[in-house]
């Protein structure tokens, strides 16, 4: 790792300054971030960590939403959601490991926007809101591609607003290296219809199928896509997969999502 | 450099670090506390697993600078305090846990963690949970035993005696 400055503030409005320095990087959980540094693929002059910022942590109900803090853990939202968005909570809940649980943020995840992570799925598919220090984005605006967001530098993530949908289910089908998503799908139910979001898949990084998403609102049941097909153009193919197996992963584990819902 | 202080297995500590410096460095070079490991420097293995504030974590994918005022507990500090092995590191022992031993130290490390938060947990709940520790040498079924031994529970009918 090269070497860089650390600094903690206690606030989002001294974050926000402490990133206005040159080649300065916000810093969540770190559990991407470190094993980057570490490979010398980003070479920051100075770490903004977020991980002081009381204000960021947490979960609360709003209304019928469900708010979560950008600096709450993966860990937290397993058990903190449980009750309030059991489907969101099971996707928390499978994300790497206990440890990297208790360190990884949403919020980090979501400026990352990782195209096999797991959250951008659960934000996409509820058309949640992302809250940042300077404005509100919706989720169909937020993810622009292979760990590309809508976030401006030192723009900071402080909050996501998820609508909780009437039923819903994330299927992972894990690449059994990594436990990454090879393919992931999140469904989710509302009263005006279903949103399908599928991770891991395009190299677009996260995205929404829409014919399935309007077969299902008609008919919210596995049988409803049996007819739909996913074209593999523009899918990820790599020693894991090839595009056509992601593409046929995308069909079965949306039938599944929905059988689980 | 920077100044940096924290309480390590009840003791306040402190030393000088710079911004790049792992908890896990920080441990082992700075606090001579060699008994968490480095197994893969990339947070796949878990032999670098302690407690910070009661979580476990992996300290090789934690700044140092970022255990500022936190309480960590490591290996060495799981012993009783008379130094005598505690209840779940005696099992290890008991039911050939280990048998190089390098990545047991973030085993019961997290296998405490466990304990904590699930004191009866069943045989897939144990392994679902050493999901982020690796082990080269026991094929886990001992590691598993173990645990379940320690929190009291009847290791007759697991796999692999």
């Amino acid at each position: 790792m090269y070497n860089f400055e650390i600094e903690r503030p206690g606030t989002i409005e001294e974050a926000v300054a402490a990133l206005a320095a040159e080649e300065a990087q916000a810093l969540g959980g770190g559990q991407t971030l470190i094993p980057t540094l570490k490979a010398r693929l980003a070479a920051p002059a100075k770490l903004v960590s977020l991980s002081g910022i009381a204000e960021l942590k947490g979960l609360r109900r709003e209304g019928d939403r469900l708010v979560i803090g950008s600096g709450t853990t993966h860990a937290e939202v397993a058990r903190e959601a449980a009750e309030a968005y059991p489907a969101l909570a099971a996707l928390a809940g499978g994300i790497g490991d206990p440890a990297v649980r208790n360190r990884g943020t949403i919020g980090g995840s979501l400026a990352n926007n990782d195209p096999s992570a797991c959250y951008p799925a659960a934000v996409l598919a509820s058309g949640a809101t992302v809250i940042t220090s300077t404005r509100e984005i919706a989720a169909d605006d937020f993810f622009q591609g292979m760990f590309t967001t809508a976030l401006d530098d030192g723009e900071i993530i402080t909050s996501v607003s998820f609508p909780v949908p009437q039923a819903a289910s994330y299927q992972k089908f894990e690449q059994p290296a990594s436990r990454f998503a090879l393919v992931g799908v999140f469904v989710a139910k509302f009263a005006d219809g279903v949103r399908v979001a599928v991770t891991g898949a395009s190299e677009d990084g996260v995205f929404r199928w829409s014919e399935a998403e309007a077969a299902l609102s008609e008919d919210f049941s596995a049988d409803a896509i049996s007819g739909l097909s996913v074209s593999p153009e523009g899918m990820i193919g790599d020693l894991h997969g090839t595009p056509e197996y992601r593409a046929h992963l995308v069909k079965v584990l949306t039938g599944r999502a929905v059988a689980a819902a | 450099m920077t100044k940096v202080s924290m309480t390590v297995n009840g003791k306040a500590v402190s030393g000088e670090v710079e911004g790049r410096t792992l908890l896990v460095d920080f441990l082992r070079q700075g606090l001579g506390l060699t008994g968490t490991h480095v197994g893969c420097d990339t947070s796949q293995c878990g032999a670098c697993v302690v407690h910070v504030d009661g979580k476990a974590v992996k300290s090789c994918t934690m700044f140092a600078l970022e255990a500022e005022g936190a309480h960590v507990t490591t290996i060495e500090g799981m012993a009783n305090p008379d130094g005598s092995l505690s209840t779940l590191q005696q099992a290890f022992q008991d039911h050939h846990g280990l048998q190089c031993g390098f990545c047991t130290p973030g085993m019961i490390m997290s296998a405490a963690a466990l304990l904590a938060e699930n004191p009866r947990p069943s045989e897939a709940e144990i392994r679902e949970y050493l999901e982020g520790n690796l082990c080269r040498c026991t094929g886990y079924h001992n590691i598993v035993k173990a645990i379940m031994a320690a929190s009291g529970q009847d290791v007759s009918s697991i796999a692999a005696e």
